[in-house]
């Protein structure tokens, strides 16, 4: 039995004549233990995938199941980075992790949950940062919170959308093998959504690529045969690298031209969107 | 975390930054690039004071003039030329019975603003000798259980703004403790918002004497039995009813429009219902609640002024409008002295929620 599994997922956003349908016919099994890793193009349903397998959409067609039960909601098994990083502005760095940490192990000393979110801010190596609100810090620092908070309350699956989407190369070298760290520390299950082919053969045992939406289905898989720990500059010269590489890359811009010729534009970049809260209250 | 507090934070933060660039000018610590914003900040502002005043001054001369020539040939026309002569004599010798009643030079407002301050000092000091005077006595009566006998004289001017300024914040308070509170509901609950709704969009636009009336006719009734002065509940319930909308509003909608990222949050920590509205949903719009606070504030103090009118409550209403019927010399400098101090205390107040609001708030709001 797969530790997570979907079955033909259909999800339409809106009803009657508004109705478009997102994701068609999506299956997908992760064994336990297993790093997995979705590659698409920028509006294609990635986080909307994501979302119906944390709990926060339910699917309009079809299941997801988890350890072989129907998801119903968000769960503490599951835990989620988001794209945006999703910090509380109001609240320091100790305290975003701190709420997460209590939600996570109930009715513990206050001592207790300020060493375990002392212990993972530590982690993505933000402890002088401790005390800093998020608009202190930069993209990089706030992704790690995310992480940190993510972490916190010790998933049993750890679910990434775009996680690293806004950093850059050098951040996102060094998270990545924090990331991978973790992971391979209690063999704990990973889903890695991103827009980066090197990102997902460095990281992960499959890489499925979600061909684009409206109707947005999974392509077939790669597996990733490159054994563990990998090293990026090594890896550069395996011959198995590159050839899964140039597979998938070749894949996408089949996919791109396709949908090139449907529609006129293309984008390659994450979808983020800096936030202004100062405007928004105007 | 630790920091300094430096008078130069302190001012920034109250959102009267420029003064900061005055002390840097007697300090001598001005950088050449410093000059242009010191051009902007200080000399500007001071050089259109000047021309206000100035052009005050010359419109007040030229209605003085106006009313004058009219006083001068009215009594020509009714009284021939002597009576003429004598007005024109009259008025140039600054004789009090004759002088033309209009709108008061710069001059003689800062006159009458000086007198007000020396009448404040007289009736203090009236009244420190009477606390005195009868100390002795009002100890005796309370002890036997009568009332002390308490100062009825007239109050000052200086009495008279403090007296509107707890109405206001009475009222302010009033407002705040129906509408955080209805607002937090109204945007949690969408049964509520549209049980609500037709009450909020019909009440919202009433104008204040509606309001005063209707809170008279409520509060009257009420206190049938009591021989107290009612007029000070009626005016602070009726500043309330009329300012608090602004908050309502901006508070339902704060809570009712919380960024789904952090209603996202909520959901994956799983935060039970009361953690998710005091965790996140009302910090997520304390920004908004604050700008209704502060809407509802100054709108409070606008109406104040004639909801005392209208209830002959003390406060800088009611002063106006005696001073108004009261019609002296000096009447009109009076008023224009109080719509100074009316606007000046409207400034602070709206500097005042500013600074809170900077203090509660995750994001800062510049001064405008
Ligand atoms: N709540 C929603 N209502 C309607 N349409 C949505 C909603 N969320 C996403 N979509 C649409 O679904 C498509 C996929 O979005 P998304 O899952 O965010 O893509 P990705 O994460 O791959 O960029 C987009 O066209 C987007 O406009
Ligand atoms: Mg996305």
């Amino acid at each position: 039995m797969a530790y997570l599994e979907l079955k033909n997922i259909y999800k339409t956003y809106g009803t009657d004549e508004n109705a478009t349908e997102v994701l068609s016919n999506i299956n997908l099994s992760i064994e336990e233990g297993e790093f997995v890793a979705i590659v698409g193009f920028t509006g294609s349903g990635k986080t909307t995938l994501v979302n119906l397998i944390n709990g926060l959409l339910e699917p309009t067609k079809g299941e997801v199941l988890f350890k072989g039960k129907p998801v119903e909601g968000t769960s503490h098994e599951r835990g989620v980075i988001f794209q945006n990083y999703s910090l509380l502005p109001w609240l320091t760095v100790e305290q975003n992790v701190l709420m997460a940490v209590k939600e996570a192990f109930p009715k513990r000393e206050k001592a207790v949950y300020k060493r375990k979110a002392a212990y993972y801010i530590d982690m993505v190596g933000l402890t002088p940062a401790i005390n800093k609100l998020p608009k202190e810090l930069s993209g990089g620092m706030r992704q790690r919170v995310a992480v940190a908070r993510a972490l916190s309350m010790k998933p049993d699956m750890i679910i990434m959308d775009e996680p690293l989407g806004a950093l850059d190369a050098l951040t996102r070298g060094t998270l990545q093998d924090q990331i991978l760290n973790i992971w391979g520390k209690d063999k704990r299950t990973a889903l890695l959504i991103t827009n980066d082919v090197d990102e997902g053969i460095y990281m992960a045992d499959r890489i499925i690529p979600l061909r684009p939406g409206p109707n947005a289905t999974l392509g077939p898989e790669f597996k990733i045969d490159i054994e563990r720990p990998r090293d990026k500059t090594e890896m550069n010269d395996n011959p198995n690298y590159k050839k899964t590489r140039n597979a998938i890359i070749e894949y996408l811009m089949d996919i791109g031209e396709e949908r090139k010729s449907q529609v006129s534009e293309e984008f390659v970049l994450p979808d983020l969107a800096p936030k202004d809260f100062v405007n928004q209250f105007r | 975390m630790k920091q300094s507090v430096t008078l130069g934070k302190v001012t920034k933060f109250m959102g009267l930054g420029f003064l900061s660039t005055f002390k840097d000018l007697f300090t001598g610590k001005l950088e050449k690039e410093d000059y242009k914003a010191f051009l902007r900040k200080v000399i500007v502002p001071v050089a259109s004071v000047l021309l206000f005043l100035g052009l005050w001054h010359l419109g007040a001369k030229s209605l003085y003039n106006v009313e004058a020539e009219f006083r001068i040939e009215k009594a020509l026309n009714e009284q021939g030329q002597v009576a003429a002569d004598e007005m024109a004599a009259c008025i140039a010798s600054g004789d009090i019975s004759c002088q033309p009643n209009t709108l008061p030079s710069p001059s003689q407002v800062w006159a009458s603003f000086q007198s007000l301050l020396n009448d404040h000092a007289l009736i203090s000091a009236d009244k420190a000798a009477f606390k005195e005077k009868t100390a002795t006595l009002n100890e005796k009566r309370v002890a036997e259980g009568k009332d002390p006998i308490v100062y009825t004289g007239r109050p000052s001017f200086v009495d008279q703004i403090f007296r509107s300024l707890k109405t206001v914040f009475a009222g302010f308070f009033l407002a705040l403790l129906i509408a955080v509170p209805l607002g937090i509901f109204i945007g949690l609950s969408p049964t509520l918002k549209s049980a609500f709704n037709w009450f909020i969009q019909i009440f919202k636009p009433v104008s204040p004497v509606v309001w005063y009336l209707l809170v008279f006719m409520i509060v009257k009734t009420l206190l049938i039995d009591s021989s107290e002065d009612s007029s000070f509940s009626i005016s602070f319930i009726a500043v309330g009813l009329c300012s608090m909308w602004a908050t309502l509003v901006n508070t339902s909608m704060g809570v009712s429009s919380v960024d789904k990222d952090y209603i996202n949050v909520a959901k994956v920590l799983k935060l039970g219902n009361f953690q998710k509205v005091f965790k996140v949903v009302l910090p997520s719009s304390l920004p908004l609640i604050f700008t209704g606070l502060k809407i509802t504030l100054s709108v409070a103090w606008m109406v104040l002024i004639a909801i005392e009118l209208l209830a002959q409550s003390p406060g800088l209403g009611l002063f106006v409008w005696e001073e108004f019927q009261n019609g002296a010399n000096d009447s009109n400098a009076k008023i224009i002295v109080a719509m100074f101090v009316i606007g000046i205390i409207g400034f602070l107040l709206d500097r005042l929620m500013l600074s809170i609001q900077n203090a509660v708030s995750f994001e800062k709001t510049d001064a405008i």
